[in-house]
């Protein structure tokens, strides 16, 4: 059985001018130590459904629906808010994007890391502040225990991404969402936390969510990457057979807006227009306006997922053979 | 930084044992630090003990009519003169700071007890219930309050209980209004959402979390509720409606100086002295504290650290 079991999810807000179908359909699963990658754009979806599975989205306006939404055989769906409190964090933790305004910024970070121990694992005062210290040289954090003291404004944002990872991690959970959570940093300590985040989870034998649009990133880190378009998962695979065949419109505009370090010099092809307006119903594929490969299926029919290979689906009309790698 | 201490497991330890919420201290350090709230602090609390112990500084009885002694100049017998009853305007001071300080006292407690959960409640849970409440708020923002002062104690007659109880009720929706806008811009923070990702519950990160950060405004408001009272108090007196004679009053004995202005000017300077200096030490130590309680607004860590390293 799978840790985390999403089928059919879907989360939709009430707004003044209609529902926003921020996800709608979303299926996978994930596997204890696996690491998923959900890249797209803006507004694909891909926090929303991390937000989901936390059951973090605000009800209402939105409202979550699924045919499964399973974490270890917990439903969390019909869970109550007091053992969904239990679990986040302490089985399920997420890391946010901005670590600039993820700390409360008038607590000390020794306060805001103990409070988690001592809530999920019961610890008292003393063993929380050593636990915390322990925690905070986990993540590479210098002179851990004179930092308790410190206000989160006097840290750096990468070294808050670090105090973020050490609370995410601090009751060892068997899921990790990270979600975009190196987007808000520069280049360098991105990859410092990426390697940090990859260390840790395997070590821990953490399954991780690694949400981005950075598809670099999710080839170097993830076992399964879902694409994810207009609330819908386009293409999902393994890693490898994904980018080295990719079998979606999307997926394909995407890695050609990407650069790379072989192709240096060649210009970047962007994806033209704008994702769809997610309160409309979707009839046809929700890429067609902008898709380069379209065949004429495309203007009649929503293209059903399609196996491409073991593992691998693709929910596209065309046939992108030639664009293949090897 | 130079470390004494050994390992980090030490250091640990340490930091363990004294306590890492030293928030608070180095919130009262900052206070301090600050010039003006520092003298404002100690302004307010000379002003306080006076009030405690007017019994035993008071030079005379408050009250005692003595008309063979009646407006003599500050001087060796009388340090701040008579009035035109003969009575100790020190003695008379000092026991009017008492009707004052407490008067202040309770209007703020009553209007932050009642309008900090409302604020909090609207401003948290939204909906219906923000608007059942505030809009509650905005009909009592509509009374004047100095007039709603008055009606109240025209109802139910002069006293200092009733005045209390007017100028509290007057404030409630102010500092609700105060609390429930900052509790909507901090509801919407990244980190009030990381809380419930860590498993908090919503009295937790309202109590924990949120209040914690719209105190800054709600400590401004309750100088600002504070000040307004001790003035509020000292006006319903002046216009007959508060303290009653021959109970001291710093108001009361404004309204009665005022006919003797000319001839014996000390009758007015001494209570307008203290009402300016109460109420400008509690604006002062009111800044001070906004900055204390923000430690974005900490400017000088690195100086203090560097200085409690030499005390160490």
């Amino acid at each position: 059985m799978s840790l985390l079991e999403v089928v059919n999810l879907r989360t939709h807000f009430a707004t003044d001018r209609g529902t926003v179908r921020a996800v709608d359909g979303v299926s996978f699963t994930l596997d204890d130590g696996e690491v998923l990658g959900l890249v797209g754009e803006s507004g694909s979806g891909k926090s929303v459904t991390a937000l989901s599975i936390m059951r973090l989205v605000r009800e209402p306006p939105g409202r979550i629906s699924a045919d499964r939404l399973v974490f270890d055989g917990i439903d969390l769906l019909q869970a109550q808010p007091q053992e969904l409190r239990a679990l986040r964090t302490a089985r399920i933790a997420i890391v946010f994007q901005d670590p600039m305004r993820s700390l409360n910024p008038v607590l000390t970070i020794g306060r805001q890391l103990t409070e988690t121990l001592r809530r999920h694992q019961g610890l008292d005062a003393k063993p929380a502040a050593r636990r915390a210290v322990k925690l905070l040289e986990m993540v590479g954090i210098p002179s851990a225990a004179k930092r308790l003291t410190a206000y989160p404004h006097q840290f750096s944002g990468g070294m808050r991404q670090r105090v973020m990872i050490a609370i995410a991690l601090s009751c060892n959970p068997r899921i990790l969402i990270a979600d975009e959570a190196t987007t808000a940093l520069d280049v360098t300590i991105q990859a410092q936390i990426v390697d940090l985040v990859k260390r840790l989870t395997r070590e821990m034998g953490t399954a991780v969510i690694w949400i981005s649009h950075d598809l670099g990133l999710v080839a170097g880190f993830c076992d399964v990457v879902n694409v994810m378009y207009a609330g819908r998962i386009v293409e999902a695979g393994p890693v490898r057979d994904v980018f080295q065949r990719p079998s979606h419109g999307y997926t394909l505009g995407l890695m050609s807006c990407t650069p790379r370090v072989d192709l240096v010099g060649q210009p970047l092809t962007p994806i033209e227009g704008l994702p769809p307006n997610l309160m409309e119903p979707i009839r046809l594929c929700p890429f067609l306006p902008r898709c380069r490969v379209s065949v004429g299926a495309c203007a009649s029919v929503l293209p059903p997922a399609r196996a491409i290979s073991p593992g691998h689906f693709a929910s596209c009309h065309a046939d992108l053979r030639a664009h293949w790698r090897g | 930084m130079a470390t004494s201490v050994g390992t980090r497991a030490e250091e640990g330890e340490f930091l363990a044992s004294q306590r890492y919420e030293g928030g608070m201290r180095l919130a009262a350090r900052q206070l301090v630090r600050n010039r003006a709230a520092a003298t404002g602090l100690v302004c307010l609390a000379l002003i306080c003990l006076c009030a405690l112990l007017a019994p035993l500084l008071a030079p005379y009885d408050p009250v005692q009519i003595n008309l063979s002694a009646k407006l003599r100049p500050p001087g060796d017998e009388y340090l701040l003169g008579t009035d035109h009853f003969g009575r100790d305007v020190l003695s008379r001071l000092l026991y009017g700071a008492r009707v004052s300080l407490l008067v202040g006292l309770i209007v703020v407690t009553f209007a932050l007890s009642i309008g900090v959960p409302i604020g909090l409640i609207a401003g948290f849970l939204g909906g219906t219930i923000d608007n059942v409440l505030m809009r509650a708020m905005d009909a009592f923002l509509t009374f004047p309050p100095l007039l709603l002062a008055v009606a109240i104690v025209g109802l139910m007659g002069p006293d200092i209980e009733n005045v209390t109880l007017a100028l509290g009720v007057v404030q409630v929706p102010v500092l609700a209004r105060i609390v429930r806008g900052s509790t909507l811009a901090v509801r919407e923070e990244t980190y009030i959402t990381a809380m419930r990702a860590l498993g908090a519950s919503p009295l937790r990160i309202v109590t924990r979390h949120v209040l914690r950060n719209t105190l800054s405004p709600i400590v401004v408001q309750i100088t600002i509720v504070f000040s307004a009272a001790v003035i509020a108090e000292a006006s319903l007196s002046f216009l007959g409606l508060g303290t009653q004679p021959p109970q001291p009053s710093w108001g009361r004995d404004l309204a009665d100086a005022r006919r003797y202005m000319a001839d014996a000017p000390w009758l007015f300077l001494a209570p307008t002295a203290a009402l300016m200096l109460a109420v400008l030490s509690i604006n002062f130590v009111g800044d001070g504290l906004r900055d204390a309680l923000d430690p974005r607004a900490w400017r000088t860590r690195r100086r203090r650290a560097g200085r409690n390293e030499r005390a160490v």
